[in-house]
């Protein structure tokens, strides 16, 4: 595969050096004088100086063939999301990938239709939740495409739903329950599952009806 | 009618000014409050401390009720995402980004938003005065 990989830094260094060795063919574009100096040194003419966001240093990695891959990694949002605008719409590079550097900027790349999207603070955060108790209900993956997310929630003993059945808990329209893990031992939630305190149970849901979920999952 | 400015460095604050005098009411947006000396000693609209792409301050400013926004900070990646943003995600009516690099002008041209490019601009009118006083 024909892979350009924009900004190197530490992931487009990583993404790069996994690459060639796999033995694609790759284009690393970097913007920093000094930076790109380095990389020359450790990578050859794969390496290229210039601003990835410019048309012309664009045609010089080869977007005009195009590459099968477009990989956005810079540390600059809007510089990702015009990398990847340019790559699609202009080059009709199949399949681009951006790395999103602060979260909240995530809907700007939703809302131009650049996916997939990689944040590395999202995906901290979201361990962090998983290992805090306090978080009583842990996403653990947003399918931000089909506008539903998969969360995990741990029945506690003073839970309502202890004891009860899944067909007989009063569950939001958005919601479903997907599996129970007890005692390390996952089957999937049917109606007649009867959940218990300590389970583990995951449940695809539409983004908004946490708290409905959570008030019949958790509500004493 | 309401306009939010976003980025006031002399392009930015210029227009904020004008739309003012010609009796808008103007919210700014910009990174550093140094945008605000820009702005004269007694700027009377609001002026918002953030970046553009920040969708709080851009809704802090007003964006949702904004008749027009112009985006014209010094980055025209920032300016081209704040631009598509404003147009789509808020449908703010007109919506105006400047954008230095022609290549980049031309691409994001006939989007919904109105392009600016004063590098363009220099460039025909430069090359115009040159032909004119060739042929003089």
């Amino acid at each position: 595969m024909f892979v350009v990989v924009a900004g190197g830094g530490k992931v487009g260094v990583s993404v790069t050096r996994t690459l060639l060795a796999l033995g694609h063919e790759l284009v690393l574009v970097e913007q920093d004088q000094p930076r790109y100096e380095r990389l020359e040194e450790e990578f050859q003419h794969r390496a290229i100086h210039g601003d990835a966001t410019e048309i012309f240093v664009l045609e010089r990695a080869g977007l005009r063939r195009p590459p099968d891959i477009l990989v956005a990694v810079t540390g600059d949002d809007e510089d990702n999301i015009i990398i990847c605008q340019l790559a699609r719409e202009k080059y009709g590079v199949p399949k681009v990938i951006a790395r999103v550097n602060d979260p909240r900027n995530e809907p700007h790349f939703d809302l131009l239709g650049i996916s997939p999207t990689v944040s590395a603070t999202s995906m901290v955060l979201a361990l962090v939740e998983h290992e805090v108790p306090q978080h009583e209900l842990v996403h653990l993956l947003e399918l931000r495409k089909e506008n539903l997310e998969i969360v995990e929630v741990e029945i506690k003993p003073s839970s309502s739903a202890a004891g009860k059945k899944v067909e007989d808990l009063h569950l939001p329209r958005t919601a479903r329950l997907i599996s129970v893990v007890r005692d390390g031992r996952a089957e999937i939630a049917v109606g007649s599952t009867e959940l218990q305190a300590g389970d583990q149970v995951l449940a695809i849901l539409e983004p908004g009806s946490e708290d409905d979920l959570k008030s019949v999952l958790l509500s004493r | 009618m309401k306009a939010l400015i976003i980025g006031v460095g002399r392009v930015g604050s210029a227009v904020a000014g004008r739309l003012h005098d010609e009796g808008w009411e103007v919210a700014v947006v910009d990174e550093s409050e140094e945008a605000l000396g820009r702005l004269g000693p007694n700027w009377p609209g609001e002026f918002h401390l953030g970046h553009g792409m920040d969708t709080s301050v851009l809704e802090r400013a007003g964006i949702a009720d904004a008749d027009a926004c112009v985006a014209s900070t010094d980055g025209d990646n920032t300016n081209i995402v704040v631009a598509q943003v404003a147009k789509r995600r808020y449908e703010v009516p007109f919506v105006a980004a400047r954008i230095l690099d022609p290549a980049r002008a031309d691409f994001y041209s006939g989007r919904g938003f109105d392009v600016v490019s004063p590098t363009k601009t220099a460039i025909a009118e430069l090359t115009h005065s040159v032909l004119s006083a060739g042929e003089s």
